[in-house]
């Protein structure tokens, strides 16, 4: 008995068909699938962008509204994060354990800037003085483009607090003297999802932010 | 299920947080604690199809309720208002509660065992894909308890019949509870085709490359890829939608600058890939079918593997042919018309192949047989009316008409339904291990075919002179009266096929005195018939070697070197994860969360609109602590030591 619950304790990767492991699989398809959720999003804004600047009287010039340094700055945070997350997967694949640490701390920190920017946008511009974009209207006026606006960059910002509480939870299992280069694959699948999220921010920053001082 | 031979094994505690409140449940677990905790995905597709049943009796109450409303001009069996619930709830739950879920119950039990797997690759993710499903078909049909009552939307939501400000009823709650049951019931279908795509790519026997794949395998990928692809639209759909109903934004609300066409974009880029959502499982089934009652191998596999990823990735390209009559340009109207003539042709190709297969075989005509050729003929009739209104001119006579209910009656029942009961003919002997009786089967199948014909023919009909869809009665002097109630009559004939199809169903499971299945009763080809009826809990006691396509037919006629071997028997025994209760209880963490939603608005005596968010959190707070514990757990599991020749 004690024998064959030694063989019970064995854990080994499954073999799989086609060599990658499940997990990834699952990864990717999803991220195959978030894809659509992202271009579903930006499509809606980018219909409503032009259409919705001549409704309700008032001219919508967003410049008016933006604020395109700070967000050049978390584009940029949310950037650099990636570097730490990538280190972070490559510290657990080597099983050293204080680099990783520290390196999702990083990743944690710079996903944390991030958002408190983004929080920090949303309540400026809702309070912007004589220019408030709500979620329905702008300077009081009903208007479409908060609502496409808030409701993308409020998604993507959702996906971003999703990856810090997952590092998170990796963080806090580094401390419970568990992990070990067992979970390298776990952590690279969080990697995998941190830069999907990156990249989808290098979709919208040009899309949503930039092309409004380009055309 | 423990046999003598059966060993148990001291479950792996390493990976296993022992919680007071809720203790794993362990390997000889059984009853109710069993059913809501299993991971095995064969208890999984059963209750995904006993469920699916059970809401096919629903929607098909609403059907008849209909169909009793229009059976003379000027009815009051329902009020204008009824009419319009009856017919959102009957086509929502038919699309998303029974055709879908059907579907996903033969993905679930039959998949895996054709491709010679131990169990789909994350067993958990199954379950609460499961559970969620469930609680989408409750949230769907609490509605009828509330304010306003169910939605009268439509199954396509049209705005701005969602506005709020247009509800008939005040603070009309239908629309919001159709929007959670669908973004439920969204993830229970992104979760499990996640898994499906990952098992079918990941888990295959060895040997069992991709050209083997049976042919319902192959249909199971290219529907999970579309369900990934298509329903991320229709879930920003109703997110858009949900925000513009909660919180006032402007999304689809015309009169604040947003534009209701772009609902019908969104939904029908969603809808379009959905109806071969619906269709390509069926296909998929009798694809298995039509090449056990005839004898003969398929003709021509790839070309029907081929022509189904065609038919998939094509569905993404026609979604306009929904809104020919909404002005989308000349331009756009051509380029959709012209995509939605090509589309036919994969379909087509699909339809000579089975009828190649047929050709100069020894056909047997029993039950799924029956089905099978009912469903050839009944969806090409529907795939005729089909090519019919992809032509514009005429799309804009057939538009909002009968004629375009009795389409998507023959692709939808006598395409999907056919295939889908077809299928419970085929294998429920497997899943039972009891035959089911020929006779009352084929009587089911007349009912159905004689019914079915009775009601949607006349629809043809019925639309070419005039009358309209989704309108709650007419006058007198159109001439509708008798064909409405040939349709009438026949929709009660399809009713009385359907419950002793049913009842035949339920009662194989429980009926000790028919007559036992064996392993292959049938004579038919795929990997699962190699196994007994019913399939042990752990499937294959050795893992199977694959020669060839069409494997247990070949181990029975093929040459030697067809014949699949096996994998000696593992000492380690077949591992097995173990049972858990987190699917459930993050499903009704997500289930709470809706309900806290539908209910955070309230008007205080002041009349001031609050908002009160306590009950959306504490769900919210149930459904990550379940996803913790979850991730916490881990698989676990224990082992099984089956014989060589148990299974
Ligand atoms: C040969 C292939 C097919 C073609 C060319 C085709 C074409 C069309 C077109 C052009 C319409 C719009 C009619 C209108 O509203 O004026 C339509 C409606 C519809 N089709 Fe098909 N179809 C095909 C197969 C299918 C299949 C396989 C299914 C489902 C299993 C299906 C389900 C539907 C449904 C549900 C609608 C009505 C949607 C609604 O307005 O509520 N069709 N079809
Ligand atoms: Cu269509």
């Amino acid at each position: 008995m004690s024998d064959a619950s030694a063989h019970a304790l064995e854990h080994h990767e499954p073999v799989t068909s086609t060599g990658i492991p499940n997990k990834k699989v699952l990864m990717w398809a999803f991220l195959g699938s978030d894809c659509m959720f992202f271009g579903t999003l930006i499509s809606t804004h980018l219909i409503y962008r032009k259409i919705s600047a001549t409704v309700g009287g008032n001219f919508l010039d967003i410049r008016d509204v933006f604020d395109i340094e700070l967000t050049s700055f978390s584009t940029f945070i949310l950037l650099a994060s990636s570097l730490f997350m990538a280190l972070a997967v490559s510290a657990i694949h080597k099983g050293n354990l204080k680099s990783t640490r520290w390196m999702l701390f990083g990743t944690i920190v710079f996903g944390a800037i991030f958002l408190a920017c983004q929080v920090y946008e949303f309540t400026h511009f809702v309070h912007a003085p004589g220019n408030e974009l709500t979620l329905s209207t702008y300077r009081g006026e009903p208007h479409v483009f908060g609502s496409t606006f808030y409701v993308l960059t409020g998604t993507h910002g959702t996906h971003v607090a999703i990856g810090v509480f997952w590092l998170l939870g990796w963080l806090a299992y580094s401390f419970t003297g568990k992990m070990s280069t067992a979970h390298a694959l776990d952590v690279e699948i969080c990697g995998l999802y941190w830069h999907f999220v990156d990249i989808v921010w290098i979709i919208i920053f040009p899309v949503i932010y930039l092309m409004e001082y380009a055309m | 299920m423990a046999t003598e031979s059966i060993k148990y094994v001291a479950p792996d505690t390493e990976n296993k947080v022992k919680t007071q409140v809720f203790p794993r449940p362990g390997q000889h677990t059984t009853g109710l604690v069993d059913w809501l905790t299993t991971i095995d995905h064969k208890k999984i597709g059963l209750m995904y199809g006993l469920t699916a049943l059970f809401f096919l009796i629903i929607g098909g109450i609403e059907a008849l309720l209909i169909r009793s409303q229009l059976w003379d001009h000027n009815m009051t069996v329902l009020t204008n208002r009824e009419y319009n619930q009856m017919f959102t709830m009957h086509g929502t739950t038919m699309v998303f509660l029974v055709i879908m879920p059907l579907s996903a119950a033969f993905f679930n039990f039959i998949m895996p065992l054709q491709i010679g797997a131990r169990d789909v690759a994350f067993p958990r993710m199954n379950t609460l894909s499961l559970w969620c499903f469930v609680a989408g078909g409750i949230i769907l049909n609490l509605s009828w308890f509330f304010t306003g009552g169910s939605p009268a939307i439509g199954w396509f939501g049209y705005a701005p019949l969602t506005d709020t400000r247009f509800a008939e009823v005040i603070g009309d709650m239908g629309p919001d509870f159709w929007v959670f049951a669908l973004q439920i019931l969204g993830v229970a279908s992104l979760l499990a085709s996640f898994n499906f795509i990952t098992t079918i790519i990941n888990m295959r026997a060895p040997g069992m490359t991709m050209m083997r794949l049976p042919l319902f395998t192959w249909m199971t990928l290219i529907v999970s890829f579309l369900i990934i692809l298509a329903f991320p639209a229709i879930t920003i759909a109703l997110v858009e939608l949900m925000f513009d109903r909660t919180y006032g934004t402007n999304f689809f609300d015309f009169l604040e600058g947003g534009k209701p066409h772009l609902w019908q974009h969104l939904f029908w880029i969603f809808g379009h890939p959905e109806v071969y959502i619906l269709i390509l499982p069926a296909m998929g089934i009798v694809s298995e079918v039509i090449p056990v009652f005839s004898r003969k191998p398929l003709f021509g596999y790839g070309l029907i593997v081929f022509s189904g990823a065609i038919i998939g990735f094509m569905g993404f390209a026609v979604w306009s042919h929904h809104m020919f009559t909404t002005g989308m340009g000349v331009v756009a109207t051509s380029a959709f018309s012209m995509l939605t003539m090509l589309i036919a042709i994969p379909t087509g190709v699909k339809i000579f192949n089975w009828i190649g297969t047929m050709w100069g075989g020894r056909i047997r005509f029993d039950t799924p047989m029956l089905f099978a050729l009912g469903f050839i003929t009944m969806f090409m009739i529907g795939g005729f009316t089909g090519i019919m209104h992809s032509s514009v001119p005429i799309d804009a006579q057939h538009q909002d008409s009968y004629f375009v209910v009795a389409h998507f009656h023959y692709v939808l029942i006598g395409g999907a339904l056919f295939g889908l009961f077809c299928g419970f003919y085929f294998w429920l002997p497997k899943m039972t291990g009891r035959m089911m009786s020929e006779k009352l089967g084929k009587l089911v199948f007349t009912l159905m075919f004689i019914g079915f014909n009775l009601t949607f023919f006349p629809m043809h009909y019925l639309g070419m002179i005039g009358q309209p869809r989704r309108t709650h009665t007419y006058n007198e002097g159109h001439g509708f009266e008798t064909w409405n109630q040939i349709a009438t009559i026949g929709a009660f004939i399809l009713g009385v096929g359907i419950v002793i199809g049913i009842y035949q169903f339920v009662n194989a499971f429980f009926n000790k005195k028919l007559k036992p299945a064996g392993k292959n009763p049938w004579d038919a080809r795929t990997l699962e018939w190699t196994l007994s009826s019913p399939v042990k809990e752990y499937n294959f006691a050795r893992t199977p070697i694959i020669k060839a396509r069409d494997q247990a037919w070949e181990n029975t006629y093929g040459p030697k070197d067809n014949q699949s071997e096996k994998e000696p028997l593992d000492d380690h025994g077949v591992h097995m994860p173990d049972r858990s209760w987190w699917p459930l209880i993050t499903a009704l963490g997500l289930f709470g969360m809706c309900l806290g939603m539908l209910f955070h608005r309230n008007i205080d005596p002041s009349g001031e609109l609050v908002r009160n968010y306590t009950f959306a959190i504490l769900g919210g707070v149930v459904m990550v602590t379940g996803i913790i514990m979850w991730a916490l757990e881990g698989p676990g599991g224990y082992h099984l030591f089956p014989k060589e020749d148990e299974e």
